[in-house]
This record gives C-alpha cells, structure tokens and sequence, in this order.
C-alpha cells in the first residue's frame, strides 16, 4: 500500500482567510492569469456566438475556399461556409465538453476515491483494482470503438469521455481521505456519532476540494483534446460546428488552404494550453506542499 | 525478508495481467451488444452482406444462445486469434491488423527512440540549472507537447514543409515509381517518415524530460552525491553515474507506461500523412463502419500496453531488487 503524504499543511488548507491568500499565490503566476483571461474570452465568445458572429456558421456561398479577406477574416471551406464564424461557434462545443466531462469526472472520482481512502480494506482493494482496468484501457481507442458502434452524439461523448477520465482524481482523493480520516477533526466527529457519508461530505470533503479542482482543470484540457481527437476521425456530433471536424474537413484541402487548418487547430491548442496554465496555477497556489519540487 | 527469486516475481506479475486480459475482452463483449439493433451488426460491420453470411456470423459467435454463453464463445474465439471476419475489407481482421503492425512499429519506435533520448538530455541539463533560461525552454516544450493536437501539427508540417518548402513529402511511405535501392531506399523511406515522426513525439518529449527533470532533482539531492562529490570526482561523472543512473527507473516506468497514449498519437499522424499502419486502417474502418476492424484494433492496442505495462514492472524488477520484496 502506498503512505499517504505528511499533511502538515492540512490546517493551513483549511484555515477561513486561505482564500485571499490562494487568489494573490495564484495572481503572482503570470502564465496562468494568462490562461484564466484566455478562458474568459473563449467563455464569452462562446456565449455570444449566437449574437454577434459575423455569418450563420452552417450557411453555404459561393465564396468557395475564399482566402482570409476583410469579408472573411478566416477565408471560406469548400461549400463556402465563413471559417471565423465556424471557429467561434466551436467555442461552445470545446468548452461544453471540457466543462461538462471535468464535472462528472470530478463527481465520479471523488466518490470512488472517497470511499476507497475512507473504508480501507477489501473496499479499497477492489476499487483500486478497478481503478487500475479503467486507466490501463487505452482510452483513445476504447472511446472510438464505442462512439462508433453506439453512433456518435454530443451527450453520449461527454458520458464516454466522463466514464473513462475519473481514475486520476480518484486516486488522489483516495490519499487525501486516507490522511484525513486520522486527523482530529474527524475523530471528533466519529466520537458525536455523525455518520460516516455525514463525515465524508461534510468534514472531509471540503478539506479535499482543492486538489480536486486543480485535477479537475487539467481533465477539462485532456477532454477537449480527446473529443477534437474523436472528432478528427469523423465521429463528432454533426448537429455541432466543432474544430475537431473542421480539421477532418482540412485534411482534403491543405495543399490549396492553409486557413481551414490553420484557424480551428490554434483554437483548440490556445484553448488547451490556457486550461493546463490555469491548472499548474492553481496546483501552485492550492498545494503548497507540492511546490518548488 | 529476503528477496523473492525474480522468476518467482515474474510469474506473479503474469498472474495480475491475465485477468485484466480478459476484462478487455469482456469489456469488447458488452461493446457489442451495447450495439443499437441487432448485435451481429457488430460483429459484421454496417456492409450489405449476404443473410446467409449473417446467419453463419450468428452461430459461429453463439448469438443465438444465452448470454453467458455468448460471452464464453467470444472469450474462446478471441483467445484462439479469431476476431473476426472484415467484410468489407475482405480478410480476416487479425490479418488486416498483422499486415499494418509493422509502419506502426516503425513510427512509434523511431519517435519514442528521439523523445527519451533528447528529453533525457534536456531533463538532465534542466536539472543541473533550474531556473536557468534552458529549464524554462524545456518548460516551454512541456506545455506545448501536452497541449497541441498531434493531427492539427501533422498538418501545419505539411501546409508548411511540403506544400510551401517542398522539401517533404505529404504523405505515403514511398513512390510506387522509384527504383530506388539499397541505402537509397532506406534514405527514401526516412524521408517520408520525418513528418510523421516530427508530429507525434512532442508529447512524450514533454513526458521525459519532466521525469527526468523531477527525478534527477530527487537523485542529486541525496547523500550519495555528497559523498560522489566529495571523493573528488568530476562533475560530469557525479551526474551521469550516480545521478542519472539513480534517476532512470521513473524514466523507464514513464516509458513502458506511456504505450496507449502513443499508440493514440500514432494512429492520428498516420491519418494526417497516409502512414499504412493500425492507425490509418482504423480510420479507415470508421468511415466503412467496419466495427468487426475497430473492436480488433481495441482489444490488440489494450493487450499491447497490458504486455508494455507487465514488460516494464519485469525490467524495473530486474534493475532494482528492492521492488520485489
């Protein structure tokens, strides 16, 4: 079995001023404040798609595989749709997947990994067991055959990548309740009586949060890599404008335009890049144990 | 306690790997009938085949028995090499994948190769100056290898180097016409593996040199080194001999664990550059709906990293004899 970690810092993670301290630790990180100000933007412009982008991204013309002009910032596809609309379309898809797979993963994680550090034992074994098939499946290859055969969706995506993205979280959790469980304030809590989900949820959880959300923010910067991945090979949701299937549509077309590559690719490596920044930040200003290794 | 015998270990860590063996497998089996309609579509492909053909499909994989029976029929076919038959393809889908095995072997390998070796190097003098303008370079090639998309950067290699420069090819292994022989021909070869190869290693690049980044901190640290250092050796051999080689074991492990996601990688450069591998054969299948082709690709790839997994815990075993108490 592996040692939980020291958890001297723990009373400094739970402390009530933590907060302002984190947010000043995590504003001193350029990098990050980057990549939290990029997600910003992505997040407004994938609010706002609907109401200020320039043209209707699934609208056809016969400005065929325009080349960038004021018209079209981005230039045009093949059948003529304006590749800049596209783009800012594509926000929404990339952002609802990386956000909504980072939340049921999360969700999952914690639960698996919770109750494997809390109960110990044949609990813990056969969890951690099953942590370990999940994350030897190769996920790429696993998420393709069932996109293929099931047929390809934006729900069934999230639920797929969701299902396969969790055992990193739980893992973590695990240490961080198994170190917990032994702390004070737990064993005063199982002295009152409380119930142990009341002690997990209640006590524990919070104190377990921070690691979570920085696994949290670099599972959104994998998903959205994946789905772009899953999307390349032609199995993304066609109800949605995504940059993963505007590369499959690339492919065909490179050696006469560049910008229908060029464009959707810069929007998913930007978009990845500011969540794996805001992650290290956070890792930073959140786990001061696990700094200036 | 006394060290286990190593074949003693081996054995043990073989008996971990086969169920998990099997859970792949399982996990296959309730793909298939996770199938919208009719599951023996699953084991055919969406393809106009004859219903006789589709009544054969039936019987040989006991569809139309109990389902614990089923699965105990598919677990023996799977385990006798028989995946399948690819109807659309017109062969066996484990010869379809054999055929392909080798290019993938080739480009994974030769990008592996190139990742452990500069992102050693790179760790290593990071380590020796943290902080300095070459450890935030490395830094730098970290964030982008886990951030860019292998395929979008195949493609930017090609509207660049062979579009524009024109000093690469854009895809293939080899013009049909080119009679080109001996060293020649390896040389030819290389040049159409050099994109390819370019696209995909960034990633285990950015892997290898944080671990060996992190370990070879860890190493140095230790009273060893003071010792090495104080017995006046040279710097260089304090690093590599008794830094380095304390430091290789997570570099290893790194290595051996990585197989899924290179594999991943590997089959969207093949895509991007037409490289005639398991990748390209399976996007491929997926635009033929050749299920039977894409089941096999899993369970192949899932058994590839179990082996690499169970082969790197049998290397590290051997290095270190700590690890088999």
């Amino acid at each position: 079995m592996e040692k939980a970690p020291d958890n001297g810092l723990s009373r400094d993670r739970a402390s009530g001023n933590g907060l302002k301290v984190r947010m000043r630790r995590f504003a001193r990180n350029r990098a990050s404040v980057a990549g939290f100000v990029i997600i910003a933007v992505l997040l407004l412009a994938a609010l706002t798609a609907g109401v200020f982008a320039p043209h209707d991204p699934f609208a056809v013309s016969r400005d065929i595989l325009a080349s960038p002009s004021w018209a079209h910032p981005m230039g045009t596809d093949d059948i003529g749709r304006d590749i800049f609309s596209a783009v800012w379309y594509g926000a929404r898809a990339a952002l609802l997947v990386g956000l909504s797979v980072a939340v049921a993963s999360s969700i999952l994680g914690i639960a698996i990994g919770s109750i494997a550090g809390y109960y110990g034992g044949i609990v813990d074994t056969l969890l951690m067991r099953f942590t370990e098939l999940v994350q030897v499946l190769p996920t790429f290859f696993l998420a393709l055959a069932l996109v293929a055969i099931t047929g390809p969706g934006l729900y069934k995506l999230v639920i797929v990548i969701s299902a396969l993205s969790w055992p990193a979280t739980a893992r973590l959790m695990r240490v961080e309740y198994y170190s917990f469980k032994s702390q004070d304030f737990v064993e005063a809590a199982t002295t009152l009586g409380q119930s142990n989900l009341r002690i997990m949820v209640q006590h524990i959880l919070p104190n377990a949060v921070p690691p979570a959300v920085v696994s949290g923010s670099l599972v959104v910067a994998q998903a959205i890599l994946l789905q772009a991945s899953l999307s390349f090979f032609g199995l993304g949701d066609p109800q949605l404008i995504d940059w993963g299937q505007m590369l499959n549509n690339a492919q065909r077309f490179l050696s006469r335009a560049w910008w229908l590559s060029a464009f959707p690719g810069a929007g998913i490596f930007l978009t990845v890049v500011a969540f794996n920044l805001v992650g290290d930040g956070l890792n930073d200003a959140l786990n001061p144990r696990m700094r200036e290794r | 306690m006394p060290n286990t015998p190593l074949y003693l270990y081996c054995f043990h860590r073989i008996l971990q790997a086969v169920p998990l063996l099997l859970c792949v497998i399982v996990v296959n089996f309730v793909i298939i009938h996770s199938a919208p309609g009719d599951p023996v579509y699953a084991l055919i492909g969406d393809f106009p085949a004859p219903p006789e053909y589709v009544e054969q499909m039936r019987h040989e994989f006991g569809l139309d028995q109990p389902q614990w029976k089923q699965l105990v029929v598919y677990i023996g076919n799977v385990l006798q090499g028989d995946f399948g038959y690819s109807y659309a393809q017109k062969q066996p889908v484990l010869n379809l994948i054999a055929d392909r095995m080798v290019s993938t072997a080739v480009l994974t390998g030769t990008a592996m190769a190139i990742a452990v070796i500069s992102g050693v190097a790179l760790g290593v003098l990071s380590s020796i100056r943290p902080y300095s303008w070459l450890d935030m370079f490395a830094t730098g090639i970290s964030l982008v290898g886990y951030s860019l998309p292998v395929f979008w950067l195949g493609q930017v290699l090609i509207v660049v180097f062979a579009v524009n420069l024109g000093w690469m090819p854009s895809g293939g292994t080899g013009s049909l016409r080119s009679n080109a022989e001996g060293f020649d021909a390896v040389l030819e070869y290389a040049r159409y593996l050099t994109l390819p190869v370019l696209a995909l290693l960034w990633r285990y690049l950015a892997v290898n040199t944080r671990i060996t980044r992190a370990s070879m901190m860890e190493a140095m640290s230790r009273d060893y080194i003071r010792t090495a250092r104080a017995k006046g050796l040279s710097g260089r051999t304090v690093i590599l001999r008794h830094g380095l080689r304390n430091a290789l074991l997570p570099i290893i492990t790194i290595v051996g664990y990585n197989l899924g996601f290179l594999l991943a990688g590997s089959a969207l450069v093949e895509s991007v550059f037409s490289w005639p591998g398991i990748g390209l054969l399976l996007y491929k299948s997926i635009t033929l709906r050749d299920y039977p082709v894409i089941l096999g690709i899993f369970v192949v790839t899932a058994t590839m990293v179990i082996l690499a997994n169970l082969l790197t815990d049998i290397v590290i075993a051997i290095l270190d004899p700590r690890v088999r108490y």
